[in-house]
């Protein structure tokens, strides 16, 4: 554990970390106040990166922001994918069809592996090896390559329609991703757990370091492995289960120990689980079209405001809906995790190692864009 | 009782008018119950359960919906402006469980009441209901137990002059939640710590959600 050093006024001095930094992944500027090696205050700056996508949703039909909201957190973008399309057919209320409904989980878990996968690589990285990454950019690459076949995109997927997914899946990307989970399963024992997971230096790095108490991440509204590795039993596939999340057994992994170490083991068993749920989507998955008949062109929902939320990689992203009857959204609120994830930095950084403080916000697991938005 | 009704309960006491009618709804009908039950049993029985049922299809929100079915029977009815007060939504349509509309100096008390029920805010948000010349101002709620409620809070100011007390002290996260919602609206947060552009430029001083915005 970090004590905070007792400073004296005149000794303090101000360190801008970012807006370009490799460790902020992104353009965030955090202004640090530093006392020697401590951390004395830390403000995050935000906004490098904003883009307005809200006033965009307004501009045009609900159709037109659907590639918008990939452009978000484009590491798990089919879950923003599927976050904004629960709430325009909850609005429009378009059932989907169960098969529809099941790639959709697929995909979302493959997208949430490789997210969890780059995760590890750059939080690796951050903290100065560099060999994992191309552990799990191997492998990464192999679900960019299955997606590509499906979707047409690699990164910024925009395959979710109201009513459906774009196309069905074939036998070869079902007998690829049964082959992905086998090599998966086979190299995380040996290629992540004991190579990097174990490793003394690792431990030393992130064990007690980055204390987040579980009322922290209640007043900060902080969700996902950061609430989770905190020993708040909260995934929103379990809580407030949407599409086919409960028809699979599988497990939320909690930690209580609120620690850095906690939040990478959190998602580390993640992993493993969303295996799973691929592996029983493949095994029920049902005939059947994937896009619903006699959805509109054009979308007029009833006016009225509604909600939708999704467990994403880093968290719960939820949309907020107004609708006046009208051709596109009257005001679309987009709940980003890492937003409220981020804004506890500030009172936890408080008194850290400037280096402690990179490693901990490397377990926060930002993607700016989506803060920004 | 469950969650949803708890929590309801407790957000009651932000409208004394709503919750001594209904204290007054359900003593009649314990009354009616009363007399109905002297006279005949088995209608009585056969009508309760027929109530349930109906609660459960419904969402499966509200099992014994006795004090909660006068406030549900409001809503589809609800053409003109609504009044303040606590409505129970349906989940698989709208996405939330509770609907609270109050007056903007009562948002920090609804806040103290979401924080002692162990809520936390997901985010903060306005509309700008530009031909009606007000803006909404909604607050989203939402608990990590193990069975869903999700609360919001919602509350109207005039457009021409947009304030609304800070509530970034009962939960800290707010702090940057107000501070976008006054980057995109212009809505002045009272007692708010820092109220500095957050996601615009440190010199903005537009706001471009404002439906009348032009870049």
């Amino acid at each position: 554990m970090t004590v905070p050093i007792q400073c004296r006024p005149d000794e303090v001095f101000v360190l801008n970390l970012g807006p370009q930094h490799p460790a902020t992944h992104g353009v965030l500027r955090v202004k640090l106040t530093m006392d020697g090696e401590y951390i004395v205050k830390a403000e995050p700056v935000l906004g490098y990166i904003h883009r307005m996508h809200e006033k965009m949703a307004e501009a045009g039909s609900f159709a037109q922001f659907m590639p918008n909201t990939a452009r978000m957190d484009y590491l798990h973008a089919l879950a923003y994918n599927h976050g904004y399309v629960l709430a325009v057919e909850r609005a429009a209320g378009i059932e989907v069809p169960e098969r529809a409904e099941y790639i959709r989980v697929i995909t979302v878990e493959l997208n949430r592996l490789s997210s969890h996968l780059l995760w590890w690589a750059a939080f690796l990285l951050d903290l100065g090896g560099f060999t994992p990454l191309l552990y799990a950019f191997d492998d990464r690459e192999r679900i960019l390559d299955l997606l590509e076949r499906i979707t047409g995109s690699r990164l910024t997927y925009c395959y979710f329609r109201f009513g459906g997914v774009y196309n069905d899946i074939d036998d070869e990307f079902i007998a690829g991703t049964r082959d992905f989970i086998k090599r998966l399963r086979s190299r995380l024992p040996r290629m992540y757990h004991d190579l990097v997971t174990h490793n003394i230096i690792l431990i030393k790095r992130l064990k007690d370091i980055g204390f987040i108490t579980p009322e922290q991440c209640r007043k900060y509204g902080a969700t996902g492995p950061v609430a989770r590795g905190s020993g708040i039993n909260y995934d929103v596939r379990k809580n407030e289960p949407y599409s086919v999340y409960p028809e699979f057994d599988f497990d939320v992994p909690v930690y209580t120990e609120c620690d850095s170490m906690a939040r990478y083991m959190v998602r580390m068993d993640e992993i493993e689980q969303s295996l799973r749920i691929i592996e029983q989507a493949l095994d029920k998955l049902p005939d059947g079209p994937v896009k619903a008949k006699k959805v509109p062109k054009i979308l007029k929902p009833a006016a009225g405001d509604y909600y939708a939320a999704v467990e994403a990689a880093r968290g719960a992203f939820g949309c907020r809906l107004v609708c006046d009857g009208g051709k596109s959204a009257y005001r679309l609120k987009l709940r980003s995790p890492t937003f409220s994830n981020l804004s506890l930095f500030g009172e936890v950084a408080e008194g850290m190692l400037l280096a402690d403080a990179l490693a901990f916000m490397g377990s926060l697991d930002l993607v700016i864009p989506e803060i920004d938005r | 009782m469950s969650i949803v009704e708890e929590t309801r309960k407790a957000l009651l006491q932000l409208f004394p008018e709503q919750a001594a009618a209904e204290a007054e709804a359900e003593a009649a009908a314990d009354a009616e119950a009363a007399a109905g039950a002297e006279a005949d049993t088995d209608a009585t029985a056969e009508d309760t359960a027929s109530t349930e049922e109906a609660g459960e299809a419904a969402g499966g929100e509200e099992t014994a919906a006795e004090p909660a079915a006068p406030a549900k029977e409001e809503e589809p009815a609800e053409e003109g402006p609504r009044e303040n007060g606590v409505l129970v939504t349906d989940h698989a349509a709208r996405g939330t469980h509770l609907d609270v509309l109050c007056d903007p100096e009562q948002v920090v008390e609804a806040a103290g009441i979401m924080d002692e029920a162990g809520f936390f805010l997901e985010a903060i948000t306005g509309v700008d209901w530009i031909k009606e010349d007000r803006m909404e101002v909604i607050y989203d709620y939402n608990q990590t137990g193990p069975d869903p409620c999700r609360v919001v809070v919602r509350t109207f100011i005039p457009r021409a002059n947009p304030e609304i007390p800070t509530i970034s002290e009962i939960h800290p996260g707010a702090n940057w939640h107000e501070r976008e919602t006054h980057d995109f609206f212009g809505i002045k947060f009272q007692g708010h710590p820092y109220l500095e552009p957050l996601l615009l430029p440190e010199d903005a001083d537009f706001h471009p959600l404002l439906k009348d915005f032009t870049p």
